[in-house]
């Protein structure tokens, strides 16, 4: 009962001037350690977004310093939130980003032939971005409602698919492939972590094929005209296929050791394509070589396995759910980023997290890491415990 | 099989710690976060090996591509050869183009700057839609041209409102420029801007201000003037902008030309030319050397480098008297009365007269039904060699013709230089045309006597040029097989000159020439010559020629015979053209000359007297013995 109203006792804590020793205790319950790893990476991200800018602050890594500052502290504000807070939050956060790209879709501004984003409060917003973590919590609080033992009735599932359809359809509207796979890729990562049985599984899985040959031919062109070039780069160097060469280039060169900082050509040349977004991993690995590339594959790495162990370390449902659903999608951002860029699958507007440039992303992912610190913090709640009892 | 699953798992569930039965999903989802897990070290681990892949075992392959995306090579115009005479006088050099340019990049009003512009050098609608479209079509740094060949005083007023100019900036140029313009626009020639053939040969000539010669010696030693592109690399970004220089080659200059000629005495025989459509060839007939070439009138060559008007080139085109065309080279005509030595020549060599054989001349000679008349009406009577020399007794030369046959006199008259390639470097080089009856046949025509009989007096289809003509009279001034040239020295020496030894004996017999060239002695110098007018007056130096008087349209029978003919009164078009040839000193030939007067009338009266000032003027200032330029000649001075 204490915890169904923080803000109330906050509040009154607030006007006695009296420090709130549980805050603080709770703050130092944060993982560290986790924290130094983002703000590590970050600190890549500003060293890259430097050089992208031609060994300037400015456009790129002084503003993305700012807003990861910005960030941090929302990330450790989330965390002190309880997680039936959070609960609470979830269906308002999910109906809001559903709202939000409907509304992209109406009024969105269009950039590179796709309409992603919206104007809010004088800034540029991706709905898309927020619909991500939106459906990470509302599918964490939903499967943390249905008991393991109930999992296998297929009837309890048709609510949380539709969850994870709608938004996937609408941002696959807009069109932005890249973002709807990864949507569908956390729906699908979290219906299997709750407990999905395996015959339901092999029984969804049977007829994708089909359903991949209907999505290809319902494709748009330049999404077509993507996975043409994939396929054969070199056919259209100056066109379609330029972004994939030049990107190559710019990580051959690079060698083992790298061309140096602020001596990348491909980068300070401008032949990289959004070298300050999607493609700010080629500017890394092309400055500082493979040995700089594969240091920023471990590190994200463990990003990603330390949010699972959260997951694993969690003592109840839903914060299971919910550290497990924002690992997968930090983990699948980098996935499609570095495999983009490295020419692996056809190009599509994924940044690198924490390390690109950009407003929506890096608050996306910051947001996420709250979430993912508050689901430490409170990991020996024993939260949704009742609901398995009932059961 | 579900009921013993179940109940499996329940067993299972009971062995589990007390709080993992509380919670009975958490099992599996330790179990499947543990596999999303270790999918997730995986695929990053492929990334990663992916990466190693590009980065390190094809590094090598991609570094290279980025080194070609970064560097652009781009070359330097070479600075033109010059050209210059033989005493070192510039004939053709580069001179400095101060041309007005517009980066737009640089303003953000580029219509309102070239309107300032034009406001200050007035441009015409010509170059305004060229500025227009070049605007649009390159790229923002890269400069478009305004205006070229500006003045001192367009530039100082641009300097003046360069404020009210953003992005208008001056630049220098070289263009060419012929200190001499018309006087030795044929033989040197002109450069142009290349055009698009010339340009997919060779990058060279998609430089800016690159030009190539169009014709005279900048054509034909277009390689050598050239020289070699230099070429600077650059760091470019990905849309070409030059970022900083990496490495710089000077190119090679063309090279410096010395020619044979003399401009001084070039510009002495065109005064004495003045305005006749005529050409003059002075040959070293010793060496070749070509002293000078003059084919008038001419044209500014000037005019080529920046573009020819439209009125101007209908001015040249449709002038009768072809002032583009090169006379000495490319103009052909019937040789007349200079080609008797030639026939004689062919005839003695051959074997088939001696100097002393005579021939009887009533006027006229009859082949078949046809008659040829000679020129003199009553005829020569017996005439000899050096007689029919002389008097240029058409009749011997007819009789002559017939007995040595077409074959032998065209094969004579080719090593004599007539009717054949000479060496020498200039570009649009007609052959002439001596005939024989292969060439008619090939023609799908018949070869008839009389085609022979008209041959021996140059007229029918016997077609030389002016050059040819200097050529012939010093191989038989010299006995040799001299090959008229206009290159002296490249790059150097200019006093080295070609030894008369160099070139090969003609074979022809000492003895027939010098009958030949006493022939042409008599034609100047003694009485009855048909050419007393060009006796010299130098004291001690005699001259020898011959007098040629070339038809251009047959004379009817009717006409002749009327007694009223006289060739003066006809058409311009229509007149004879008036020809000479000669070589002085006659004991030692130095100095071979040649002048066709087109539609001058007959040889004797235009072409003689002109001949014998050309020679005068040649000798007084005697080129050839002098290191530098000798003073004023006789022509200069009255």
């Amino acid at each position: 009962m204490d915890s169904r109203m923080p803000m109330r006792r906050f509040r009154k804590r607030l006007l006695r001037a009296e420090p709130n020793f549980r805050t603080l205790s709770k703050l130092w319950q944060v993982s560290w350690l986790y924290i130094l790893l983002i703000c590590t990476l970050a600190g890549i991200g500003y060293i890259a977004l430097y050089s992208a800018g031609g060994g300037s602050a400015r456009p790129f890594a002084g503003p993305q310093a700012a807003r990861f500052g910005f960030g941090l502290i929302l990330t450790l504000t989330v965390a002190m939130l309880p997680p039936k807070f959070l609960v609470r939050l979830a269906w308002p956060l999910y109906l809001v980003s559903l709202a939000l790209l409907v509304v992209v879709l109406q009024m969105g501004h269009v950039g590179k032939g796709a309409e992603r984003w919206v104007m809010i409060g004088g800034t540029q917003v991706q709905p898309s971005e927020y619909a991500k973590v939106a459906l990470v919590l509302m599918l964490a609080t939903w499967f943390s409602r249905i008991p393991y033992s109930k999992m296998g009735n297929p009837l309890r599932l048709i609510i949380p698919a539709l969850m994870v359809l709608v938004p996937v359809g609408l941002v696959l509207k807009e069109p932005n492939l890249g973002t709807a796979v990864i949507i569908g890729g956390i729906g699908a990562s979290l219906f299997f972590a709750a407990g999905m049985r395996l015959w339901q599984i092999v029984l969804l899985l049977l007829p994708v094929p089909f359903l991949l040959k209907i999505a290809y031919a319902h494709l748009h062109d330049y999404q077509r005209a993507r996975i043409t070039t994939f396929l054969h780069p070199e056919s259209d160097p100056l066109g379609a296929g330029y972004n994939i060469i030049q990107s190559k280039i710019a990580l051959g060169s690079g060698g083992m050791w790298g061309q140096g900082y602020l001596h990348g050509t491909q980068g300070q040349l401008n032949f990289l394509p959004e070298k300050q977004t999607d493609f700010i991993f080629t500017t890394i690995a092309e400055e500082w070589g493979y040995a700089g590339g594969t240091l920023v594959i471990g590190l994200l790495l463990l990003l990603i396995l330390g949010g699972m162990v959260m997951a694993i370390r969690s003592r109840n449902r839903f914060g299971r759910l919910l550290a497990l659903g924002i690992s997968v999608n930090f983990f699948l951002y980098c996935l499609v980023n570095l495999s983009m860029v490295m020419g692996a699958i056809p190009v599509g507007g994924v940044p690198l997290p924490l390390v690109s440039y950009g407003g929506s992303a890096l608050i996306n992912v910051m947001l996420g890491f709250g979430l993912l610190m508050s689901v430490w913090v409170h990991r020996n709640s024993r939260f949704g415990e009742e609901d398995e009892e009932e059961a | 099989m579900k009921f013993r699953g179940r109940k499996k798992r329940e067993k299972l569930n009971r062995l589990l710690p007390a709080r993992e039965q509380k919670d009975p999903g958490k099992g599996v989802f330790t179990r499947r976060a543990l596999l999303l897990m270790a999918v997730q070290t995986a695929a990053l681990g492929e990334l990663s090996r992916r990466l190693y892949d590009l980065q390190v075992n094809s590094g090598d392959h991609f570094a290279r591509l980025a080194d070609k995306n970064r560097t652009s090579k781009r070359l330097l115009a070479p600075p033109r050869g010059l050209i210059a005479d033989r005493f070192g006088t510039i004939l053709a050099a580069n001179k400095t183009n101060w041309r007005a340019l517009l980066l737009s990049e640089e303003t953000t009003d580029v219509e309102g700057s070239v309107e300032r512009f034009s406001q200050l050098v007035p441009l015409d609608e010509h170059d305004r839609s060229r500025i227009a479209r070049e605007i649009r079509h390159k790229r923002k740094f890269i400069p478009v041209v305004l205006r070229e060949f500006l003045s001192w005083d367009d530039m100082a007023r641009i300097e003046l409102n360069s404020p009210s100019l953003p992005g208008v900036l001056i630049d220098v140029g070289t263009t060419r420029s012929y200190p001499f313009g018309e006087l030795l626009a044929h033989t040197i020639g002109y450069v142009a801007p290349p055009n698009e053939q010339d340009v997919a040969k060779s990058a060279l000539f998609a430089l800016p201000g690159m030009r190539i010669g169009r014709a005279g010696i900048e054509q034909s030693q277009d390689a050598m003037l050239r020289g070699q592109a230099g070429s600077v690399e650059m760091e470019v970004n990905s849309v070409g902008r030059v970022m900083k220089e990496l490495d710089r080659q000077d190119g090679t200059p063309g090279d410096e030309l010395a020619l044979t000629l003399d401009v001084g005495l070039q510009q002495t025989i065109q005064n004495r030319i003045g305005d006749l459509a005529a050409s003059s060839v002075v040959m070293d007939c010793r060496n070749g050397e070509v002293l000078a070439m003059c084919s008038t009138p001419s044209f500014d060559p000037s005019l080529f480098d920046s573009g020819v008007s439209r009125s101007q080139w209908i001015e040249w085109t449709s002038d009768q008297r072809t002032p583009l065309i090169d006379k000495t080279v490319s103009g052909v005509y019937p040789p007349g009365s200079t080609f008797k030595p030639a026939v004689a020549m062919a005839a003695l060599n051959a074997g088939v007269i001696s100097p002393a054989d005579r021939f009887f001349c009533p006027g006229h000679f009859d082949l078949g039904g046809a008659r040829f008349h000679c020129w003199a009406k009553h005829g020569h009577g017996s005439v000899d060699l050096h007689l029919a020399l002389k008097y240029s007794c058409d009749v011997y030369f007819y009789e002559v013709a017939m007995k040595v046959g077409m074959d032998r006199l065209a094969a004579s008259a080719h090593d004599l230089g007539l009717g054949t390639e000479l060496g020498i470097e200039l570009p649009h080089q007609r052959l002439g045309l001596i005939p024989t009856p292969e060439w008619r046949r090939k023609h799908k025509h018949h070869w008839n006597g009389g085609d022979t009989v008209v041959s021996g007096i140059g007229q029918g289809f016997v077609q030389v040029t002016p050059l040819q003509l200097a050529t012939y009279t010093s191989r038989i001034a010299t006995g040799r097989k001299v090959e008229p040239h206009l290159v002296r020295a490249v790059n150097g020496d200019i006093g080295a000159q070609v030894d008369p030894q160099h070139w090969p004996e003609l074979g022809m017999d000492d003895r027939y020439l010098r009958a030949v060239r006493e022939g042409m002695f008599a034609v100047v110098n003694e009485s009855h010559g048909t050419a007393p007018k060009a006796r010299l007056t130098i004291p001690g130096v005699e001259m020898a020629g011959k007098t040629g008087s070339a038809q251009v349209r047959r004379v009817s029978r009717a006409l002749r015979e009327s007694g009223h003919f006289n060739s003066a009164t006809l058409p311009w078009e229509f007149r004879p053209h008036a020809l000479f040839i000669c070589f002085a000193p006659y004991d030692s030939p130095r100095y071979a000359v040649s002048v066709v007067i087109e539609h001058g009338n007959a040889g004797a009266d235009a072409a003689a007297p002109l001949a014998r000032d050309i020679m005068t003027d040649t000798l007084l200032r005697d080129p050839v013995n002098h290191k530098s330029a000798p003073g004023q000649t006789v022509a200069d001075a009255e």
